[in-house]
């Protein structure tokens, strides 16, 4: 410490990396480090890349914090492990090891990363160990004898509670004595251990936790007796269904009062600027593009909210892993790695960090397979296509007291899209990529009431997230799709509206004989083109197209009602369970794979199937009578 | 820092030898072995890979064990505790794991 105080301070800040077992609470240490926002949950596997932060030490000192995804050894299996190991041996280009290394640990499961902490040291760097979630080890009544053990591995030991932010500043401190004076570069003397080193280093770790580590006086037992009725293999079945129900019933019934409230704001707004002169044009582009269309799609901030937050709570809690366990026969029977649930489940929020995720599959192939079928799962950017057509299109009714049909129509939808995600998987396991995956071993974590704070946070971000959207992707596509439908103006003497003799109208004609077959017409066909952006965007043009139409009297809901057939929105609906159309999407399948060779498949693959899907319910709609 | 391990805890003890893949749900013991065995099953890697997967999860000789949960479909996959964790994984994977079980 006093060495560091004397010492001028250096320029090029120090760096530490945070390095543990997954799900151990590195992430929650990085954010109470350096005030970031990352996303911390209770599974296995949230981190799938390296991060970077900054903190600046009480004596002045800046260092960088390196938050890392977790391993079980350095010896790295999948794409996430493999930026961790890396890291640690300083092999990336341009960069050194770090100058200190915090090995992060869960205290009530100590044996594994001691394990790594051996494997550590072989490293050469010095080491800090960060005994996390020592308020849960207090509560355990777990005794851990610090300073021992701190002797035997030779490094200092701090104990934290991440969540809390309790031990950060003993931990910084900790740090900093470290680096005061730090040993000469290092010579690394790690290498792959076999199976025998690994047996040998597994009998040390075993032999310190005898050693320094009394067993708990009052162990877990909550989660065993959650579990014996969660996994219970009828029971917890039956639970996971129930509760996938009742998420997507909330959403759809539960932000019905929130989201008439922003509708009627939006429509009194537009009602007031239409009704304040200047006529012309830029009352139209503010009414018809900004307020119809961008509106058209922040109403359904309610809906993306109750999504979110049964996401967090379930993530937060524990219980992905669960529904990953309970699913994982029927996975595996269409060919997917059992660690392909917890991405695919993300993707019903969003498709890219799911895709992201992938990275936690080691095999190159399961991962292909669940990269392709990633965006398959209902994102939470379909909400708004699904709800507006549904309410437009679907009859208000309810079965048997308390189902509403619309929330069931929801239901099947979002079912659609596993059933093809699993068939899609199938077939591709079977035709192109034939054995069988991976061995898949997953820890299921302790259950932990969701931390309120955090859920709030998260929320809040996804919220910010939405509105921003709406912000710099929606409204300038919307003053696009504006301009588009409203010029050229109707010739002098024209009848119809003018939006038939715009560019809009025109694109929209042209390509009227292609989608004619699954009954889109001309509105739907154009509002397809800027949907390519975000599905989402697609609401916002029909807002667009139809209010510049002349119908931003009625609310857009009432206007589909009138001008579509059940037959088209039930072909619109069945499109947008495939429509491979988010660009950003396929920009990180491109990313994440290395070649443009994939997302060109995905997206022809996804087009194709759409307009399948699309044809089929058309048809099948008009012939029933539906047309 | 080599604390030794006492050789008690590694003799046989009296009860049955099962493989992880066919232990029951209920059943517990102890690690005898684990070993890197080609069982004729693909796994998607060869046996080595898997025993050290095995090893780096914590299946290790010495280690307590007990199935606490299985899948409802041909009772797989199955939850293991094992020392302080659970784990969760699969039948096919888990042959070359040794369980000595507890004596009734
Ligand atoms: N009670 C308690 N919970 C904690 C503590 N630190 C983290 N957690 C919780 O532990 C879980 C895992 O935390 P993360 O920070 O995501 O863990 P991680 O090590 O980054 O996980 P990966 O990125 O998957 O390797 C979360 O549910 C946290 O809220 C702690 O000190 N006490
Ligand atoms: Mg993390």
């Amino acid at each position: 410490m006093t060495a560091a105080l004397a010492s001028p301070v250096p320029l090029t800040p120090a760096r530490i990396a945070l390095v543990g077992n997954p799900n151990c609470g590195k992430t929650a240490l990085f954010n109470a480090l350096t005030g970031a926002r990352q996303k911390v949950a209770n599974y296995a596997g949230v981190t799938v890349e390296r991060k970077e932060g900054t903190l600046t030490t009480a004596s002045g000192r800046r260092v960088q914090i390196l938050d890392l995804p977790g391993t079980y050894s350095l010896r790295a299996r999948s794409p996430d492990e493999a930026v961790t190991r890396d890291a640690v041996l300083g092999r990336l280009a341009g960069e050194s090891p770090p100058d200190v290394v915090v090995c992060v640990a869960d205290a009530t499961n100590l044996r594994l990363v001691l394990r790594l902490i051996l494997e550590l040291k072989a490293v050469g760097r010095p080491l800090v160990l960060a005994l996390n979630m020592y308020d849960i080890a207090l509560r355990q009544g777990l005794k851990i004898d610090l300073e021992g053990l701190s002797k035997e591995i030779g490094a200092p030991i701090v104990t934290t509670v991440a969540t809390r932010r309790r031990g950060i500043e003993e931990l910084i401190a900790k740090v900093e004595a470290v680096l005061a004076d730090l040993p000469p570069a290092p010579v690394s003397a790690w290498q792959e251990l076999d199976a025998a080193q690994t047996k040998a280093a597994h009998r040390r770790a075993q032999g310190l936790m005898r050693a320094y580590v009394r067993p708990p006086e009052h162990p877990d037992t909550l989660t065993g007796r959650i579990d014996s009725v969660l996994l219970h293999p009828i029971w917890g079945m039956g639970l996971l269904l129930a509760l996938l129900f009742v998420m997507f019933q909330a959403v759809f019934t539960g932000a019905a009062p929130a989201m008439d409230l922003i509708d009627q704001g939006f429509g009194q707004l537009a009602a007031m600027v239409s009704a304040s002169p200047p006529e012309g044009l830029l009352r139209g582009l503010v009414a018809d593009g900004v307020i119809a269309g961008v509106g058209s799609v922040l109403v359904f901030l309610p809906q993306i909210l109750i999504l979110f937050l049964f996401i967090i709570m379930l993530e937060d809690s524990g219980y992905m892993a669960r529904a990953a366990f309970l699913m994982d026969k029927i996975m595996g029977g269409a060919g997917l790695h059992g660690r392909a649930f917890i991405p695919l489940l993300s993707s019903f929020a969003c498709a890219i960090p799911g895709i992201m995720s992938t990275r936690v599959i080691d095999n190159r192939r399961d991962r292909l397979t669940t990269i392709l079928i990633a965006p398959l799962m209902t994102c939470s950017a379909r909400i708004p296509v699904y709800t507006l057509i549904i309410g437009a299109v679907v009859p208000q009714k309810t079965l048997w007291g308390f189902i509403s049909l619309q929330g069931l129509v929801m239901f099947g939808l979002y079912a659609a899209g596993i059933f093809s995600a699993l068939g899609v998987s199938y077939v591709m396991r079977r035709v192109f990529w034939r054995g069988v995956s991976e061995p898949f071993m997953m820890e299921l974590p302790t259950y932990k009431a969701p931390d309120p704070v955090n859920v709030l946070r998260s929320l809040w971000m996804r919220g910010k997230i939405f509105v921003q959207r709406a912000g710099r992707v929606i409204l300038p596509l919307m003053i696009v799709v504006w301009f588009l439908s409203t010029f050229p103006s109707a010739p002098v003497g024209a009848s119809g509206p003018g939006i038939n003799y715009s560019f809009a109208g025109m694109i929209g004609h042209a390509l009227a004989p292609i989608f004619a077959p699954i009954g889109f017409n001309w509105q739907m066909t154009v509002a397809l083109i800027p949907g390519m952006a975000a599905r989402e965007v697609a609401v916002a043009a029909l807002g667009t197209v139809y209010a510049v139409g002349g119908s931003a009297a009625t609310s857009l809901a009432a206007t589909l009602h009138q001008s579509w057939s059940l037959a088209s929105g039930l072909a619109f609906l069945a499109w947008y369970v495939f429509a491979p159309q988010c660009v950003a999407t396929l920009a990180v399948v491109r990313r994440e794979t290395n070649s443009w060779r994939w997302p060109i498949i995905m997206f022809a693959y996804m087009l194709a199937l759409a307009y399948g899907a699309a044809f089929i319910v058309y048809q099948t709609a008009v012939a029933l009578g539906a047309g | 820092m080599n604390a030794p391990l006492s050789p008690a805890d590694l003799e046989p003890q009296p009860g049955l030898r099962v493989r992880l893949r066919d232990a029951r749900l209920g059943d517990r013991g102890v690690i005898v072995d684990v070993q890197a065995e080609a069982d004729g099953l693909d796994h998607g890697v060869d046996a080595d890979e898997l025993q050290r997967r095995l090893l780096e999860f914590g299946f290790v000789e010495g280690a307590r064990i007990e199935v606490i949960h299985e899948g409802g479909i041909g009772h797989d996959p199955i939850a293991v505790k094992l020392d302080d964790m659970r784990i969760a994984l699969r039948r096919r994977d888990a042959g070359d794991v040794m369980i000595q079980l507890d004596a009734a």
